[in-house]
């Protein structure tokens, strides 16, 4: 109907929307902005509840029991109201720092691979092999750590072969993809020219890889490691599975070992009172460490930006 | 110059040995779960009710619970998390703070393990909210963990929208909202897609966040307020506890393979994408 | 004299940011005549054109002073809405733009978002417009298929088919042959020439040639200001500007 009128006056009424259709359809878009702003909202108010009702249950269990003990003593025994994570809190980092120490230079040598030695067709295969690594779900690799990598350690290397040594496996495996991609993309990000006229200048392909594009992407990189390292701290069931859940201080890396997570999804079930705050208490130091653990990357971002400038 | 050679030589079949572990590492553990898994599946297993904890029978009512966290999931994760995208690059202000606060917060989400997803899911909606272990509390925890899978993979396709289509739209006369609806998210739809397949494989695997909130019951859930057991929890009962290690390679090897075709549908849809953007 | 002004601007300025990129520009556009819009890059010609449909202000920090009078209508006044504006007034850009949809769909995407939904009423209206933009009888046979598909003059043709479905009574040119070849070129041009019969037509162009060949009166813009405005015959016979002149025998630019 609109059409029909189009061939005739233009008349300030019109163009003021005063047309019953227009209007309707400015009231349209009004409704439809909010509903898109609210959605948007709807991540801001997730990061509130989450942290208001974590914090509302383990904070006070914390402040009662003061943030050193609770975070440094070993007497986890909650039958008794002793509620120290050192064990824990160790055990995450052991664990971690083990898987990190052999997947950060494998991820590396594969992320310098797929962006600058192999052929197209190759890195696109590699490519699909990586992202189907990150699509398996944390419990099959537990399921696989727990029937092939314990007991092969058991047979071999001694032990019940519920350690460190399995979790750091299985772990490492589980942050392959995580570190590969970020630092495969920002290998690829490195101007051509950088690598040109290193190459022009006589440097052997090797010499401008270790010695130019690693360099140039090294703010990459590191942001490639510390989300790996997120993603590893934060990893509860391939962990739970293959680590033997023992709350003691590991000796050695064939010594069994309980992580923060694992005591979490190991002890909610039956956790009522303080133990189940002590509980949630871990769950705000883990939410702390990842939050710590975005603003470097947020402050690696804005350092980088500013080089740029 | 000869040793020099000799150096680069062996560093080449050093990528070439790291990116070859990568690719054995991912094939033995497929290759072993199919291998163990393949004999235990059959029709019967998947159609069966599991009896005695799991020891017998089938895993059907893990299927439905796992079937049914997803798509409830994915139902309210898809319109918040497209919606989202939309907001922040088609109406927000480049430098707003609101804009720059979902962000910030969209990536720290992004980050925060499921353990901690999980027990914020059991304090707020399976307690303060009174909804109990229930497909409902699983699927509202499991929709906040996929918001930023979705919103990100949206907002990237949004932005590789080319821009000559809004300012064209806009100038026939098109509102806002028509030109988004009738030209973007139709341009958008497969990097849309390929984010909603992701969280597909995400909403499935997930354990740790599901267990707390959607519970373990072996009972088949009946409706919204049910508890639910997934696969997963499944997967992880059943090994951890010793029931059933034919039983656990079976339902193993229908969670890799249901990962496998996801992973398949998403490059498929990737691949329309960069395909029609180099037609264009 | 029968002289009828479809588009008046009062002293339009506007400003990215810190930078002014118009100077008080006041220019009257006759209906049913060509205006064309000359000078060197990044003289605001084309921004100026953007005043007109109000598209600038799709560029954040972007401001606009001054008036514009679509036949003594303010166009910038506070109640004036922009849908009903740019129905009004159609723009064809420098790179053909089509939708990734079929011809068919193109066409009557105007329409549809302008509430037809009859059926024959649509097919009518996308028969008419495309007949009106010389492509008819190149694309009737397979209204279905993909818009891309097209050559890069046959597109740019469909996007005037495009902006005719939405009968504008204004249609803004923003270098719409730029991209084009020569044949394809004078094919637009031909087009031109019908459509200023229905419609007020402003283009701007880097092409002198071509303002000359299509155009009643031609504007030079230079640095932000307009500096001369004239029937084209006598601008680019008899210049009254120095540097108007200068342009025009290219002596710069």
């Amino acid at each position: 109907m609109l059409i029909d009128e189009a061939g005739g006056e233009m008349s300030r009424d019109y163009f003021a929307g005063n047309d019953a259709d227009l209007v309707r359809r400015k009231l349209i878009e009004k409704i439809i902005e909010k509903l898109l702003m609210f959605s948007a909202g709807i991540s801001i108010l997730a990061i509130v509840l989450i942290s208001l009702f974590i914090f509302a249950q383990g904070l006070p269990l914390i402040s009662e029991i003061g943030i050193r003990s609770f975070l440094f003593s070993l007497d986890w025994s909650p039958s008794r109201g002793e509620f120290g994570i050192g064990a824990m809190f160790i055990g995450s980092l052991v664990v971690t720092f083990s898987a990190l120490l052999w997947a950060v230079p494998l991820s590396l040598t594969v992320a310098i691979f797929m962006a600058e030695i192999a052929p197209a067709k190759i890195g696109e295969i590699m490519a699909g092999i990586v992202e189907l690594l990150a699509g398996i779900p944390s419990v099959v690799y537990g399921f696989f750590g727990l029937i092939i990598i314990v007991p092969f350690i058991r047979n071999n290397l001694g032990g019940n072969g519920m350690s460190v040594l399995a979790g750091a496996f299985i772990l490492g495996i589980m942050i392959l993809p995580t570190i590969i991609n970020i630092s495969r993309d920002s290998i690829v990000a490195v101007p051509r020219e950088y690598k040109e006229s290193s190459l022009a200048l006589g440097a052997t392909y090797y010499q401008t890889i270790s010695r130019v594009l690693v360099p140039a992407a090294k703010s990459g990189i590191i942001t490639a490691i510390i989300l790996g390292t997120g993603r590893a701290i934060g990893e509860t069931m391939a962990v739970v599975m293959v680590t033997g859940n023992a709350a003691i201080i590991p000796e050695n890396i064939l010594f069994p070992v309980r992580t923060m997570t694992s005591n979490i999804v190991l002890e909610m079930g039956y956790a009522v009172g303080d133990h189940q705050a002590a509980l949630f208490a871990t769950g705000i130091v883990l939410f702390v460490f990842i939050v710590v653990l975005n603003l470097v990357i947020n402050i690696l971002k804005a350092v980088k930006r500013n080089e740029n400038i | 110059m000869k040793t020099f050679d000799w150096k680069e030589k062996l560093l080449t079949v050093l990528f070439w040995l790291a990116a070859l572990a990568v690719v054995g590492i991912l094939f033995s553990i497929i290759g072993y779960i199919v291998w163990k898994g393949i004999a235990v599946v059959n029709l019967d297993f998947i159609l069966e009710a599991p009896s005695r904890a799991g020891r017998e029978g089938g895993i059907s009512i893990a299927i439905v619970g796992t079937v049914y966290l997803t798509a409830v999931s994915l139902a309210i994760a898809t319109p918040l998390g497209v919606g989202t995208a939309i907001y922040l690059e088609e109406y927000a202000r480049r430098r707003s703070k609101f804009a720059y606060l979902v962000n910030l917060t969209s990536e720290t989400l992004a980050g925060v393990p499921s353990i901690v997803f999980g027990l914020f899911g059991f304090v707020f909606f399976v307690i303060f909210l009174g909804m109990g272990w229930s497909v409902l509390s699983g699927s509202l925890t499991l929709a906040i963990m996929l918001l930023p899978t979705i919103t990100r993979t949206a907002q990237e396709a949004i932005l590789a929208v080319p821009h000559e289509y809004r300012e064209n739209s806009l100038a026939l006369g098109a509102s806002k909202w028509q030109t988004v609806s009738r030209i973007i998210i139709p341009s958008a739809l497969p990097g849309i897609v390929t984010g909603i397949i992701l969280s597909i494989g995400r909403a499935v695997g997930e354990t740790a966040a599901v267990i707390l909130t959607a519970g373990s019951s072996l009972g088949m859930p009946g409706g919204l307020f049910d508890p639910a057991r997934t696969m997963s929890v499944h997967l992880y009962i059943l090994a951890t506890e010793g029931i059933s290690l034919e039983r656990a390679f079976g339902t193993a090897f229908l969670i890799v393979i249901l990962v496998i075709v996801i992973n398949y549908f998403a490059n498929l849809s990737l691949y329309r994408l960069s395909h029609s953007r180099n037609n264009r | 004299m029968g002289r009828k002004i479809k588009i008046k601007t009062e002293d339009i300025s506007v400003f990215y940011r810190d930078f002014q990129a118009l100077f008080n520009i006041n220019i009257e556009i006759e209906e049913n005549k060509v205006t064309a819009l000359i000078g060197p890059s990044g003289c605001g010609k084309s921004t100026f054109l953007r005043t007109i449909n109000r598209l600038n202000e799709l560029i954040e920090g972007t401001r606009t002073k001054g008036q514009v009078y679509l036949e003594d209508v303010p166009v910038y006044a506070k109640d004036i809405n922009v849908v009903a504006l740019r129905k009004k007034v159609g723009i064809v850009f420098q790179k053909p733009s089509v939708f990734p949809m079929t011809i068919y769909e193109n066409v009557a995407y105007g329409p549809k978002i302008h509430g037809v939904k009859k059926k024959n009423l649509l097919n009518e209206i996308v028969e008419r417009s495309l007949k009106a933009a010389n492509l008819w009888d190149e694309v009737s046979s397979r209204l279905n298929s993909p818009a891309a598909q097209l050559s890069g003059g046959q597109q740019q043709r469909l996007v005037i088919a495009r902006v005719l479905a939405v009968e504008p009574h204004v249609i803004l040119m923003d270098e719409p042959a730029s991209a084009l070849d020569p044949v394809s070129t004078s094919k637009l041009e031909e087009l031109i020439s019908e459509l200023k019969k229905k419609y007020t037509i402003v283009i701007v162009t880097h092409n002198m040639q071509q303002a000359a060949r299509v155009s009643d009166y031609t504007g030079f813009f230079l640095n932000g200001y307009l500096v001369e405005f004239n029937r084209t015959s006598e601008l680019f016979v008899n210049p009254r500007d120095k540097r108007t002149e200068d342009y025009i025998t290219g002596r710069f630019g």
